[in-house]
């Protein structure tokens, strides 16, 4: 089984140790994961935002990069979304049969991170070690665009030494919504601020989420807050092992994406 | 008279405005959560939720598909019924029949069932202008009419208030307009509702034209149906002599048991009942049985405009149950006032701007209103992918703005980034330059995220400012991911 | 001049042109057997803070008259019926049995009403009313404020699709789901507006 990571963009650019973890985690089980060089970005940000011309060849970009392969893994419901039920929209206005042939071809191989662990290749125990107080928000596009369900819990529930517990309200929109959080930044803040609010209700020391840009939303209310919890891709949390604890405090410093404490 | 949405300003500045009023947020986050908690309980107790809500949509599909023939059909039937039928194009159209109705019977006055139809044309407010006063009787609108308020909600027009509000507008208003709240109004909602009840009884008792909408209008029989809890609409459509039943062409259905899974699937999603308390249907006129003079206005006022959109004509399936509004966490925080509208929350952002046409500021931000979460399309008893038209209706927005001379700041930045993301090596340079970026970046708002992650804090420039107003922002990696496989071979070497 | 009627049938022609005017039926699905029937009817219809009780046949009139008796004040009040009611309400009011009925001021100072019904529906604990023989015109178990509705076991229905199939669609109805209620005030449901604020339901078992 030929497999390609697909990093998506604000994990290239930004958040690199969730793609570092997922290569991690995947060789551990067994996959030799690739990595297509010639990927960029799953288009949302334009479609999202309602530029379908400009997302045209980001499509076509796309589906040229993952052509081949037999299952596309990424570490994000909402770019999981996005190819799964975007690129058939793009593909029309293009008018391009080719590019539509080529979407439905690559389409239904894109699964997100959970997904592909739990249905391709059948594991819930993925040999993970997190020894934290965890909180777990789904996403709204991992949730309803997607469907994963439970595969994330049952994927945490498995980590030894996480204490997993319940986000109230869970299900509600964190308040992201890509160019939303910065058209309607009044009310996207308002939205991470309550949902800010329930993750301190749970006490947990981290918040997890298979989406880092939601995460940079809610995770940058939470440090404004200075509420004194972090963020860290579900990725990382698996990637996690015994053998990398012994950070600075002793415990594996998952989540210190970029520059560091430096 | 209610006041006016004219000249409301584009969403992100209305929802502003609403987000700081903190009587508002309260009233909405808990009226909310009470209907999402009784929607939820009756919805789960029905096994085949998921089928019901496709053949809810199938029904109302099947009868916009072919609108023309059961249009015909509506009509033949009504007529053979004794109803005279009147179409109108637009609200002025509308109005001008109801009130030349109205003025055949030299009444000064007409009682109102609650229907959006005629909220969206402005009826009270045309009629006002003829000299007839427009009761309006459902509670919510009634709360909303003598507080000279607007409504906020399908269902709830006054969700906004609570019940303290509910009573200083009761005691306030209801002497000028008709029998007085009595002096020891308390703010139990039991007491508020018995005092709507003596206040509206006499105006039922007396009216001699009634004005409703239709939820549902059945084309092989002319049979109208409302839809209500409180009996005013009863009231309306029984005691007057005179009934004008102002009703979208999109609230046609096919036949008499297509009504099933609607009024299986309306009270459920709407007020979260098994069933609402009152449900009325008419077939034109009976003899000795109720008004013996029945109006029907069949209303387009952009309804084909919307009908040829193939993306957002499934937005004409909606039947007015509010479970989008309440599940909307967008709606939930600004409440339906910022959508400047009859109709807010998520339905409102996609039928105004498919019924009016993109193009206006106001409009044109209401697609934008929307964090895509898909709450809304999750609860649709009829399954409208209101994310999906509201993706759509964006296009169309941008799209209208393709000739501009100046383009947009977002339109500029859209268009470099599908320059670089349209080839690997150009993002490649974008992401290193995003790497010295960031350090500067930091520079101006400098913070550490909790874990110890260097970040930027507040930093000024549009965009930038709006993010970090209140959130801080990671700095950008030394090295992006890409660069990191490049340089170690996939972390290999 | 074209006609708004038809500008708009040509609006719609024009909107739909090349579009499939038939898409696929997706049939409602139907709720399982429901093993007491009768019984589920009465616990719906409790469940609206109606009042329910069920007699046999041979004791309607009796239990009519109780319940009367429960809601009116004692030794008064007045009741009225519709022309062509199955049973005897002692003392009440015929509606439109000499000219056209009690006008609505009249009907205002009634106390109660006495009717039958048309089908009973389990599911969503509602009584249906198309205004028969029995059931009488709608004013009159709308302005009063009680309201005693009798619905025979034979005459109870699973669910909605079942009673709109017993139903004749060209006669007024109305569907009748516990007393009066709104929510209007913080989606706080209170019973009692503008319809009558008792509904008080007899079940006649069979027999």
């Amino acid at each position: 089984m030929r497999v390609a990571l697909m990093v998506t963009c604000v994990n290239d650019a930004m958040f690199p140790e969730t793609g570092k973890a997922v290569v991690r985690l995947l060789r551990r089980l067994g996959v030799d994961v690739e990595f297509p060089a010639a990927q960029t970005c799953c288009a949302q940000p334009m479609v999202n935002t309602g530029y379908l011309d400009e997302a045209v060849p980001v499509v076509r970009t796309f589906v040229d990069a993952f052509a081949g392969y037999d299952a596309v893994v990424t570490p994000s419901g909402s770019c999981a979304g996005s190819a799964r039920h975007q690129h058939g929209l793009v593909a029309r206005r293009a008018g391009d049969p080719g590019l539509a042939a080529a979407v439905a071809e690559t389409s239904p191989k894109v699964y997100e991170l959970s997904e592909f662990l739990v249905d391709v290749l059948g594991v819930v125990d993925v040999g993970a070690y997190f020894p934290h107080r965890v909180t777990y928000h789904p996403t709204c596009h991992s949730l309803r665009m997607l469907g994963v369900g439970d595969r994330p819990r049952r994927l945490l529930e498995n980590v030894r030494g996480l204490r997993l517990v319940d986000l109230p309200e869970a299900e509600q929109c964190c308040g992201f919504g890509g160019t939303f959080a910065v058209k309607n930044a009044d009310t996207s803040v308002a939205m991470g601020a309550d949902k800010a609010r329930h993750v301190r209700e749970t006490g947990a020391e981290v918040l997890v989420a298979g989406d880092n840009s939601c995460l940079m939303h809610v995770g940058g209310v939470l440090s404004r807050q200075q509420a004194g919890v972090r963020v860290v891709h579900l990725a990382e949390i698996l990637a996690a092992t015994e053998a990398d604890a012994g950070g600075p405090s002793g415990h594996p410093q998952v989540g210190l994406a970029g520059e560091g404490a430096a | 008279m209610s006041g006016t949405f004219v000249g409301m300003p584009a969403f992100p500045t209305a929802a502003r405005a609403a987000l700081a009023d903190t009587q508002l947020r309260h009233n909405l986050a808990h009226a909310t959560g009470t209907i999402r908690a009784k929607r939820a309980a009756v919805v789960g107790e029905v096994e085949e939720w998921e089928e019901l809500r496709l053949a809810g949509a199938a029904v109302k599909e099947a009868a916009l598909r072919d609108l023309e023939t059961h249009l015909v059909r509506l009509e033949e039937s009504l007529t053979a019924r004794g109803a005279t039928v009147h179409w109108a194009r637009d609200a002025a159209e509308a109005n001008e029949i109801v009130a030349r109705v109205a003025r055949d019977h030299g009444v000064d006055e007409v009682v109102k069932v609650k229907s959006m139809a005629t909220q969206e044309i402005g009826l009270n407010e045309a009629l006002a202008e003829h000299g007839i006063a427009a009761w309006e009787t459902d509670l919510a609108e009634l709360i909303v009419q003598l507080g000279d308020d607007l409504p906020s909600h399908i269902l709830v027009p006054a969700i906004h208030r609570n019940r303290a509000e509910v009573r200083e507008i009761f005691l306030r208003a209801m002497g000028s307009v008709g029998r007085p709240a009595p002096a020891d109004l308390t703010d139990e909602p039991a007491v508020l509702a018995a005092a709507a009840r003596e206040h509206l009884r006499e105006k039922f008792l007396r009216a001699k034209v009634a004005v409703s909408g239709a939820n549902f209008a059945v084309a092989e029989t002319g049979t109208l149906v409302v839809v209500e809890s409180e009996g005013n609409g009863r009231m309306c459509l029984t005691l007057p002599e005179v009934l004008v039943s102002v009703v979208g062409i999109e609230k046609v259905v096919p036949t008499f048991a297509d009504l099933d899974p609607l009024l299986r699937l309306l009270p459920r999603s709407s007020t979260g009942e098994r069933m609402n308390p009152y449900t009325s249907t008419w077939t034109g006129v009976t003899p000795g049985d109720g008004p013996q003079e029945v109006h029907v206005v069949l209303l387009d006022n952009g309804r084909t405009r919307a009908l040829a959109d193939d993306v957002g004509r499934q937005a004409l399936r909606c039947i007015r149950c509010s479970a989008c509004l309440n599940a909307c966490p967008v709606y939930e925080r600004t409440g339906g006032h910022a959508y400047g509208s009859v109709y807010p929350g998520p339905i409102g952002a996609i039928l105004n701007p498919l019924m009016k046409g993109t193009g206006d500021p106001q409009t044109d931000s209401l697609p934008y209103a929307s964090s895509l979460c898909g709450a809304c399309f999750e609860v649709c008893p009829v399954r409208i992918d209101i994310p999906e038209v509201l993706v759509h209706l964006r296009s169309k927005v941008v799209d209208g703005h393709r000739g501009d001379t100046v383009p947009k700041a977002e339109a500029v930045a859209m268009k470099a980034a599908a320059y670089a993301f349209s080839d690997s090596r150009r993002l490649g340079w974008v992401e290193k330059a995003s790497g010295l970026a960031g350090r500067a970046l930091t520079r101006l708002g400098r913070t550490t995220l909790p874990g110890g992650r260097s970040a930027a804090g507040r930093i000024p420039g549009p965009g930038a400012a709006a993010w970090t107003g209140a959130r801080d922002l990671p700095a950008p990696p030394r090295e992006s991911f890409r660069a990191w496989w490049r340089r170690t071979d996939g972390g290999r070497s | 001049m074209t006609t708004a009627r038809d500008e708009i049938l040509a609006r719609v022609r024009s909107a739909l042109s090349g579009v499939d005017r038939t898409p696929p039926l997706a049939p409602a699905p139907r709720i399982a057997a429901v093993p007491d029937l009768v019984g589920h009817f009465a616990d719906r219809v409790e469940h609206y803070r109606a009042v329910v009780e069920r007699c046999a046949a041979a004791d309607l009139e009796a239990t009519v008259a109780a319940a009367l008796a429960r809601h009116l004040p004692a030794g008064s009040g007045t009741v009225v019926v519709p022309d062509g009611l199955s049973f005897d309400v002692p003392g009440a009011v015929v509606d439109g049995a000499a000219g056209p009925g009690l006008t609505a001021l009249e009907l205002d100072r009634v106390d109660a009403v006495v009717t039958e019904a048309a089908v009973g529906v389990a599911e969503t604990g509602t009584i249906v009313l198309d205004h028969g023989a029995g059931q009488g015109r709608r004013a009159i178990t709308l302005v009063p404020d009680r309201h005693v509705c009798v619905v025979r076991a034979e005459q109870v229905v699973p669910d909605v699709p079942d009673a709109l199939a017993r139903l004749d669609p060209t006669r007024p109805m109305t569907w009748i789901s516990g007393p009066s209620a709104t929510s209007d005030i913080e989606l706080d449901r209170v019973e009692g507006v503008h319809g009558p604020r008792t509904l008080h339901v007899v079940v006649v078992d069979p027999g």
